[in-house]
């Protein structure tokens, strides 16, 4: 475990004279953190902007019924509340047409009304909006609009919607937005020696970050509108707005303040934000709105939610052959990323192997539930959890170790492009390296004698091993390409501005493009500012998401410093009357020598004095990377109550080259608890009629300390040649290691009972249950 | 109705609605906005302040029954020439933060869990701030950080404005 003595205060590296070793890979303490800890950073709902003055407070009527014909909206008594300046209803809306859902390839029914008018589709489908004066007089007056709704039967299942008998949008006449893929051929597991099969419910959890919803708009006397909410990218929020609104996107000034945790599911805009939007324009005030944990729980999109069934088939000796994946997404009531997450997990399917034969085959299904978006992974994890599920049920079946079975498909190391059977082109990998490493780190010899050991001792708490690894794809063509804005200037008094499309909410890119910036110029870190989130500054821009930021919008920063140094050499040269290829960089200086004469030079600060020295670039990738590392999970269960500890987890995980090992580290520790979360404790609920029975943080268990052990980090970097930084993605990938892991660790702490598979979250019951059942089977085999 | 409290160190005296929480108070009152709040179920420990040397969660007392209190907020930790209090110290040094938004409640309870136990184990670091929820750092940092500060000295488990009030 690394000790913080190695820590950077960047100051004292940039102004070693003449010369410094590269800032790039040494663990600079974040700039962002003075101010958090000591003032807390401004998210929107702290805004004091003077354009927000006497802005009143929007707050949301929602349907408390799943699926029901509206018959009326009754708001007279709220308007004679106190504070009530107005009440929206669906009638008020005659300027706004339904929103359409966001990809071509979906059921164009399937539109979603800005405010109900005739039909709710789930718990949290917003009604009305109340506009007060005081926040609390919202909640009060909200509470006084009566709402009269006829039920109709809820689809809560993916199950029950794929059986078209209860319809959400009858004029659709089909609950399937979306379906991709064909069956496989009736031959398909032909000649393999065992074929197993088994249906795995990745389940529908909820990202809770912990700064919820909120959006501010208001108008000015110009006819632009300034909306500030709390997004992972600004851009890409402004286009919606402008979409869903109507109005040119010059007209709109999309500000994203500080984000508290996004996990995808802020990417984009809600309908929400551009709903303010217009409420201000409708009643001629600012308007400002942030949910409450409760809203926030049935009104924010949800992540996963498949329910795949998952078919291995190979040889005794432990050679898989052939490997499909049939899946339903359940999308909620309205379509949002939901609905293209399926492509994400058969692109994805095979992970790491090199099986021979894959098959995938997906639906996105409407329910009547809250939408479904990305969550940390976005597609990926549910595929790598339902391969890393198979290959250990495969590994039951014909009684080998998983690690040897994995040993045995795992695609060899490689340094040349590689297209798998899905048509993903993986950039490199070592994927044997990674488990090697990983089982190595953890000592798997000696926890493998330790479980035998509880075994056969009969120990109350036994010993789990879980192994996964995984493959992802990050930096992916999000709808704005693979590409990454960005601008750099110097200013005559030695600091520097970067601006970017990227939109950090936690991941450090203030520090780390800083460095990158840094790592050329010589300008110390602390004198640059990273500028985001706010179109009119930035108006291109693709955000953060799909682990994306570093390998398009860092490669974009590092591009950007290149070209100002080159600028700088054509202008240095005419300053000093030299010969423009005898400038070097002179880092120390924070400008450029004459080579071999030293003292004779000129910062860029004074070149920026002659004149702005300023470059705008366009980096692009060209195509997305491919990640990869090997977690191994070591749980404790109680057999007894059926309750599993995680009381290990090591990790490999290779993004290529590290810009700043402290953030990188950081995201990693953040992904691993995320998949902990998944695999032992959360998960969304519904009643049968369709009502959520995890609406609060006292009902939802979100993943605490106590549930969690420091986890051991392995190094190991492949850099990519995708991008001259040699980055891949690293936020999400500690997720997508960490579920299966987990799951197979609490699976395999049971296995000697005769258990073989336990759904997601493996709970205390489920864990039980599945001993009984498995002990009940035993038995009866044995009679 | 008025209540008088001491806030990080300044004596205030508000006219304030009975039912007003003190988290609100402290945000839209006194206008400080680094205590955040984080759910509606005394669950997620974003607005914890340390009120009288304790570290309460300020969304389920009420300004009303924080009257004639002593109540310190993130903003108060740092001393007068903005040296970092032991707590944001050691949380900048182990990378203890991302987004930021449990920070400050994680903080103000980081700080109560050494006033109870001035040199915690792991295990007891994790269970003095089970009721802080944190979805960024996987707490791993968070653990790391708290330990470290609390070789700095008794200082990490105090507020600064238990000695000094300015009227």
């Amino acid at each position: 475990m690394r000790g913080h003595k190695g820590l950077v205060e960047c100051a004292s590296l940039a102004t070693t004279k003449g010369w410094r070793m590269s800032i790039l890979g040494t663990r600079v303490v974040r700039t962002e953190d003075p101010l958090f800890l000591t003032r807390g950073a401004t998210y929107t709902d702290d805004l004091t902007d003077d354009r927000l003055t006497g802005a009143l407070h929007a707050t949301f009527v929602r349907s408390q019924v799943a699926h029901g014909r509206l018959l009326s909206v009754d708001t007279s008594s709220a308007l004679e509340a106190p504070g009530v300046v107005a009440v929206v209803t669906a009638a008020d809306l005659s300027d706004l047409v339904p929103l359409p859902p966001p990809f071509p390839f979906i059921n164009q029914a399937m539109t979603r009304p800005w405010l109900a008018s005739d039909r709710v589709r789930f718990v949290g489908d917003p009604i009305a909006v109340v506009l007060t004066e005081e926040r609390y007089q919202g909640e009060d007056a909200a509470e006084l609009v009566v709402v009269d709704i006829d039920p109709l039967p809820a689809v809560v299942s993916t199950a029950a919607a794929a059986a078209d008998e209860v319809l959400l949008f009858p004029e659709a006449g089909t609950n399937v937005m979306a379906s991709f893929g064909e069956p496989a051929a009736a031959d398909f597991f032909d000649g393999c020696e065992v074929v197993v099969t088994q249906a795995v419910v990745n389940q529908r959890v909820a990202p809770v970050p912990l700064e919820s919803r909120a959006a501010a708009a208001s108008w000015g006397a110009d006819g632009r509108v300034t909306v500030w909410c709390t997004n992972q990218g600004a851009q890409q929020a402004r286009g919606q707005l402008a979409d869903w609104l109507k109005i040119d996107p010059d007209l709109i000034h999309l500000v994203t303040p500080d984000v508290g945790g996004g996990f995808g599911a802020k990417i984009g805009a809600d309908p929400e934000y551009a709903f303010v939007a217009w409420l201000a324009k409708h009643v001629g005030r600012p308007v400002r709105w942030a949910e409450s944990r409760s809203e926030n729980l049935v009104g924010m999109l949800h992540g996963r939610g498949q329910d795949q069934v998952v078919t291995i088939g190979g040889r005794r000796d432990g050679t898989v052959e052939a490997y499909s994946l049939v899946f339903d997404q359940d999308c909620g009531a309205y379509p949002r990323i939901g609905a293209v997450l399926p492509t994400l997990t058969m692109l994805m399917a095979p992970g790491v192997y090199g099986f021979p034969k894959v098959h995938a085959q997906g639906r996105a299904l409407a329910t009547t539930t809250t939408s479904i978006g990305a969550y940390r992974g976005a597609g990926r994890p549910e595929a790598t959890a339902a391969v890393e599920r198979a290959i250990d049920l495969f590994a039951a079946e014909i009684g080998m170790d998983p690690a040897e079975v994995r040993r045995k498909n795992l695609l060899p190391a490689f340094s040349e492009p590689h297209t798998t059977p899905m048509g993903a082109t993986y950039d490199n990998g070592d994927y044997p390296a990674a488990l090697d490493k990983a089982l190595d780190a953890a000592g798997y010899a000696d926890l493998r004698a330790e479980q035998a050991r509880r075994r056969e001792a009969g120990d109350a708490r036994q010993l789990g091993i879980g192994l996964a690894v995984y493959v992802e794809i990050t930096g992916a063509d999000n709808g704005a390409g693979t590409k990454e804005a960005a601008e750099l200037e110097v200013h005559p008094d030695g600091t520097a501005t970067v601006l970017t499309g990227t939109s950090p909410h936690g991941q450090g890119h203030a520090t780390a493009w800083a460095m990158i910036a840094s790592d050329q110029l010589g300008i110390p870190v602390e004198k640059i500012t990273v500028v985001h989130g706010d179109t009119d500054r930035v108006p291109q821009g693709g955000g953060t998401m799909g682990s994306r930021s570093l390998q398009q919008g860092g490669a974009a920063v590092h591009q950007a410093a290149g070209e100002l140094v080159e600028l700088a050499r054509k202008r240095a040269a005419e300053k000093l009357e030299a010969n423009p290829e005898d400038l070097v960089v002179d880092l120390g200086l924070a400008g450029l020598a004459v080579r071999g004469t030293p003292g004779v030079g000129v910062t860029f600060a004074e070149l920026a004095a002659d004149q702005r020295l300023l470059v705008n670039t366009v980096f692009n990738a060209n195509a997305p990377t491919f990640p990869f590392g090997a977690h191994v999970a070591v749980v404790e269960l109680d057999v007894e109550s059926g309750k599993a500890q995680v009381v290990r987890l090591v990790a490999v995980d290779d993004a290529g080259t590290i810009v700043n090992p402290l953030l990188a580290e950081g995201q990693r520790h953040g992904g691993f608890a995320q998949g902990v979360a998944q695999a032992l404790l959360e998960e969304v609920l519904y009643d049968e009629d369709g009502n959520p029975t995890t609406s609060t943080l006292a009902d939802y268990p979100f993943i605490s300390a106590t549930e969690l052990p420091s986890f051991e980090l392995v190094d190991m970097a492949t850099p990519t040649p995708m991008n001259p930084l040699g980055a891949k993605g690293i936020g999400e990938a500690g997720t997508i290691g960490s579920t299966p892991a987990v799951q197979n660790a609490v699976i395999d702490a049971a296995a000697h009972l005769g258990v073989r598979h336990i759904d997601m979250p493996t709970t205390p019951m489920r864990v039980f249950r599945a001993i009984q059942q498995a002990g009940h089977i035993a038995q009866q085999e044995g009679n | 109705m008025q209540v008088s409290i001491v806030v990080n160190g300044e004596q205030r005296t508000d006219e304030v609605e009975p039912r007003l929480l003190l988290a609100h108070y402290l945000r839209e009152v006194c206008g400080l906005k680094a205590t955040n709040i984080g759910c509606d179920s005394t669950s997620c420990g974003a607005c914890t302040v340390v009120v009288d040397g304790l570290s309460v969660k300020s969304c389920t007392v009420l300004a009303a029954q924080a009257d004639g209190a002593q109540v310190t907020t993130l903003e108060g930790l740092a001393g007068p020439d903005g040296e970092l209090h032991p707590m944001q110290a050691a949380f900048r040094a182990e990378h203890g933060l991302q987004c930021g938004f449990c920070t400050p409640g994680m903080v103000m309870a980081a700080i109560g869990v050494l006033a109870d136990n001035p040199d915690p184990t792991d295990r007891e670091v994790r269970e003095g701030l089970e009721g802080n929820l944190c979805r960024c750092t996987g707490y791993h940092n968070i653990v790391r950080a708290v330990r470290a500060a609390a070789q700095a000295g008794p200082a990490a488990g105090q507020v600064p404005q238990a000695q000094e009030v300015q009227a």
